[in-house]
């Protein structure tokens, strides 16, 4: 698969919409290597596009939001040319959107797809809403383990708090 | 069973296993003579906050150990003072010590001291978290004054929203197949995060409002000071207060063995009749803070197996 059918294959959700005509309209332009986030929930995309801080990016972003989906509705992806994601921005992504497909493209190749799942441990990416934990007073940074995965619920390292996903914040 | 080297940091780090052979070691030690074991040896003590019980425990439990101790109680006199980070205070105190005890204000720096040396860390207590060496002492107080502790009915009264002390218990009471009632004004109940993990083990518990209404249940009351300040209304604290107050009268339908346990200090939440009853258990409680601590030091040197 190149990246290019991945579109393709986005088009072909969308036959039997009624949408499809105006949906045929909109093409994310092809990445020659870099990055690819499928089926983002639509509500977290320019989430995704903000915490990846590529809101000033140099080189090619295309993004695109309420994609018709047959498998999910609605959906989003986001193209980042020139941009491989460390395992630091993956799990960061994970954290948000843990259902995400994300594919690496390699000269127009998909040279790998997976869909994303919750590490077990999640290092500096979240801040402790415990003001009186050790990571919120001196230069620590913050460790937490995955209590349950949906609804998310995360364990401090240090303070042992533990906090649900609506109450998550990100570094 | 190995604990040479490992930190005491969390009653959650430790398994129903590791809990029942520590207990068995601190019997050991109340049986034995471990005046030479320790020789040589150096307990840090670094308490960031005032402590007088747990300091001063952790300080003769070395001592009885033969080992010597340094250290200091309050920041006043460190270089904390001066703006010093917690891990450089530790960095440079594990060169000076073998084993060190320490207490701390905030949350999870005990857990940043562990991962920062190498020499073995006792958590004393930080800030609201974790006391696990006062959740030994008060197993070891439960097993030696009921002969068990697997299967046996405990009240927690008075503030179980915000005490450390309870938490803990609760936890590793469930892990012995207690039954567990919980006694405290609605604001002051047990967390739900700590109900959540005793409803995931399926440990029996209950809420109730009033210690009388538990009084003739349980085998060991365990009083927690209620504390004004963690009321924004002072009206409502002055409603509540004589309802988590222990007297003598109430403990007449009492089962003849309970057993009532307190982490101390106390205000007024036990009156002092209750002191002479067959039942008050609270100063045998701080006494076994002795040997427990000896057998946590001993361990992690690494002098006992």
């Amino acid at each position: 698969m190149n990246s290019d059918e991945i579109i393709r294959g986005t088009n072909h959700e969308t036959k039997n919409s009624n949408d499809y005509s105006e949906y045929k309209q909109m093409k994310l332009g092809k990445v020659k290597n870099g990055t690819v986030i499928d089926h983002i929930p639509p509500e977290l995309c320019f989430r995704l596009i903000k915490i990846l801080n590529l809101e000033g990016y140099g080189h090619v972003l295309s993004s695109a939001t309420n994609l018709i989906s047959a498998k999910l509705g609605k959906k989003g992806m986001i193209k980042i040319s020139g941009k491989f994601l460390t395992e630091e921005e993956v799990n960061k992504v994970a954290v948000v959107a843990p259902n995400v497909t994300m594919c690496t493209v390699t000269d127009y190749n998909v040279s790998n797809k997976i869909k994303l799942s919750l590490p077990r441990e999640i290092k500096k990416i979240v801040n402790c809403n415990n003001p009186n934990c050790i990571t919120n007073v001196e230069e620590v940074s913050t460790h937490f383990y995955v209590v349950q995965e949906s609804p998310l619920n995360i364990k401090c390292h240090y303070c042992e708090r533990t906090i649900d996903k609506e109450e998550i914040t990100l570094i | 069973m190995d604990f040479k080297n490992k930190d005491i940091i969390s009653i959650n780090d430790l398994n129903k296993e590791e809990i029942r052979y520590i207990l068995e070691v601190v019997s050991r030690v109340e049986n034995s003579d471990c005046s030479q074991l320790c020789k040589g040896m150096i307990l840090g003590t670094l308490f960031f906050e005032p402590s007088t019980r747990t300091r001063l425990s952790f300080e003769s439990a070395m001592k009885r150990l033969g080992g010597s101790v340094i250290g200091f109680s309050g920041e006043g006199s460190t270089s904390r003072k001066k703006g010093e980070s917690l891990y450089d205070t530790i960095k440079t105190v594990e060169g000076y010590c073998d084993v060190i005890a320490m207490r701390h204000p905030v949350e999870g720096s005990a857990r940043l001291a562990a991962n920062s040396i190498k020499i073995p860390i006792i958590n004393g207590g930080d800030g609201s978290n974790q006391h696990p060496t006062q959740t030994l002492l008060d197993l070891h107080t439960i097993r030696k004054s009921h002969g068990k502790i697997e299967g046996l009915t405990i009240a927690m009264v008075g503030d179980l929203k915000y005490g450390r002390t309870v938490h803990s218990l609760a936890t590793a009471m469930g892990l012995f197949n207690a039954t567990l009632y919980f006694v405290a004004p609605q604001q002051l109940q047990m967390p739900k995060d700590i109900l959540d993990v005793l409803d995931k083990k399926g440990i029996k518990y209950f809420l109730a409002e009033n210690i009388t209404e538990v009084i003739d249940k349980v085998d060991v009351l365990y009083m927690t000071r209620i504390q004004k300040e963690r009321f924004p209304d002072p009206i409502e604290y002055e409603s509540v207060k004589n309802a988590y107050v222990l007297k003598k009268e109430m403990l007449k339908n009492a089962k003849q063995g309970l057993k009532v346990m307190h982490p101390l200090p106390r205000v007024n939440e036990i009156c002092e009749d209750v002191d002479c009853a067959e039942h008050a258990h609270y100063f045998q409680q701080a006494h076994y803070g002795i040997p427990t601590r000896m057998a946590v030091i001993a361990l992690l040197l690494g002098v006992l197996k």
